[in-house]
């Protein structure tokens, strides 16, 4: 039977020949991710069941960065229980400050493709843009699957993505994700895997296909999955890692549906409180004022988008009444984009660069927005409250229409500063 | 096993921020979080909430970040059920895996806030006291029927004997 991507890897790991749609499946895990906010959760539960040894201690992460740095003594409880738990069970990928969880997965091959991956996090989905299943769950059900390592799933249905064309300069993965989400609306993909193919997967780099991978679980996606090509494969043989099947989807797949984009013609999206598929061209909100620019987050936080917007900056001064956050997604990129002197130009345009984690993203530390105010951001999501006051305004953007509105201090098109 | 209670009624696209505000996740405790359930909707909703209400969503309840928190603090204020068109999936399943039952019914529209509904789970049937009202749902997974009859995935564990 021809399967989809997301069919192939779950019938693979549950040692099936095929499995279709509906259908509930008990799978092998390949490796799983929490995070200090969490991780004390999920040991409480572990214990509760009555579990002594985890399943695998080489299959478990436990990454801190919601709530790094700690600003109270509480946090640290959070980072000292899972240190403690940790020890004492042998996890040693334990990453205190290397930055975001989602972009750790990949960055350290953690994740590789054809997996599955579940993690404590509903942006475990990210690298779906490596072609794993990967997949966000609670802290109870991670504390079952420390215990057993397996989890059921139910085999979802998948809406097949055709994107053809080339972006056009200014334009880039965050618009055309932001575009299919307004499209299919924040339900869109409930319960259902995504599959993004054609020309210009492709061509765009893999970070932009995390990207992508990423916000496929604003429309409800399981899944945001895309088959890996050479460019993957040479991340992972980068980090020494090959052993791992270049699952492709069937041609003859049966999908849900199957929709067609072409991507030349896509304009910058922004997406407008109070929900995420409230999507429409930038020129839209054109001209209204912003106090605030935030450039990170699993979304956007990766060496290209930091240098985008570097490019964008660079000899240029912020607006005065702009707070520009900057907030690289981990350690790596950090040191990447000193070396690269997207760092400086940014700070000597008057942002500021905050420590690799999540920061403003989960609304938990540095830099929330007060009520009233509009920030331009490069992350997912711009719920009520979700980064400060309920009456905060949060406009989600590509990296390059945060750069160019925090120098004009309203919403700008960065078409027109290429 | 049967639920009779009052309803909540809330409408499309309930996410887990408005149900239960990031900023209060570092609590230590469910009860002192629980405080804080549907702060940007409703407020002080856990005084006005009585043991055994019910909630009743429209499309994706839910939706957003993993925090089980959101379905923690909806049991721990005395939601029994939460009836909706449709739900996100991480929360559905973190609601069963808590105990707490999440159903998937079309009654949305004819259902009122503060009417009462019986929720017959063996027989999958809603009905809306004081008028002829009635409405069908889906059965669970059988092992998912299992782990909402022993309370939650803790309970369902500790009692197969793994």
């Amino acid at each position: 039977m021809a399967m989809t991507l997301a069919e192939k890897i779950l019938a693979r790991k549950a040692l099936k020949k095929e499995v279709a749609p509906g259908e509930l499946v008990t799978v092998a895990v390949d490796h799983t991710m929490t995070y200090d906010l969490f991780c004390p959760s999920v040991v409480e539960a572990f214990k509760e069941m009555g579990f002594k040894q985890v399943w695998n201690p080489n299959k478990i992460a436990i990454i801190f960065d919601h709530l790094v740095p700690a600003k109270n003594a509480k946090e640290v409880e959070h980072f000292k229980v899972s240190l403690a738990f940790a020890r004492a069970q042998g996890i040693t990928k334990v990453h205190q400050h290397d930055g975001i969880c989602h972009q750790l997965l990949f960055e350290k091959g953690y994740s590789r493709p054809g997996d599955v991956i579940l993690g404590t996090d509903s942006h475990t989905v990210t690298t779906g843009g490596v072609g794993a299943f990967a997949t966000g769950i609670g802290y109870t059900e991670m504390a079952s699957i420390w215990g057993t390592g397996e989890i059921w799933l139910k085999v979802p249905e998948t809406l097949r993505f055709e994107i053809e064309g080339e972006l056009a300069p200014g334009v880039s993965a965050k618009d055309l994700i932001l575009k299919i989400i307004g499209d299919i609306g924040h339900a869109g993909a409930t319960y259902k895997a995504m599959e993004f193919g054609g020309t210009l997967i492709g061509r765009l780099s893999v970070a932009q296909r995390l990207t992508i991978a990423n916000m496929s679980v604003e429309a409800g996606a399981k899944a945001g999955l895309m088959a890996p090509d050479e460019k993957v494969l040479e991340h992972y043989r980068e980090l020494g890692i090959t052993d791992f099947p270049m699952l492709r989807p069937d041609p003859d797949a049966a999908y849900r549906s199957v929709s067609r984009y072409d991507a030349s013609k896509l304009v910058p999206m922004v997406s407008c409180s109070p929900a995420v598929d409230n999507v429409m061209p930038l020129f839209e909100v054109a001209g209204e004022e912003v106090r605030k620019a935030f450039l990170g987050s699993c979304t956007n936080g990766r060496l290209e988008d930091i240098e985008m917007a570097a490019s964008l900056v660079r000899g240029k001064k912020i607006h005065p009444k702009v707070e520009m956050i900057v907030t690289p997604a981990s350690r790596t990129i950090y040191q990447q984009a000193i070396q690269s002197g997207a760092v400086a130009a940014l700070v000597e345009a008057g942002a500021y660069v905050t420590v690799p984690a999540c920061g403003l993203c989960s609304g938990i530390n540095g830099g929330v927005v007060a009520d009233g105010d509009t920030i331009i951001s490069s992350n997912n999501r711009n719920f009520l409250g979700r980064m400060g006051g309920p009456t905060a305004r949060v406009i989600l953007a590509s990296p390059a229409s945060v750069a160019v509105s925090a120098l004009a201090g309203k919403v700008v098109d960065p078409r027109e500063y290429l | 096993m049967d639920y009779k209670g009052r309803v909540w009624k809330f409408g499309d696209n309930i996410d887990t921020d408005v149900i239960f505000p990031s900023q209060y996740m570092l609590l230590p405790t469910i009860e002192e979080m629980k405080v804080h359930t549907f702060e940007p909707l409703v407020a002080n909703f856990h005084e006005k909430v009585r043991p055994g209400d019910m909630i009743l969503g429209g499309e994706n309840f839910g939706g957003g970040s993993s925090r089980e928190q959101a379905p923690s603090v909806l049991k721990a204020v005395g939601i029994t059920c939460i009836i909706a068109k449709s739900f996100a999936r991480i929360f559905y399943r973190n609601a069963i895996n808590i105990g707490l039952l999440a159903i998937v019914c079309n009654c949305y529209d004819e259902v009122h806030e503060g009417d009462v509904l019986s929720v017959d789970l063996a027989w999958q049937i809603i009905e809306v006291e004081g008028s002829e009202l009635r409405f069908g749902f889906k059965s669970f997974p059988p092992h998912v029927t299992q782990m909402v009859a022993a309370g939650g995935l803790i309970e369902y564990i500790n009692g197969s004997g793994r």
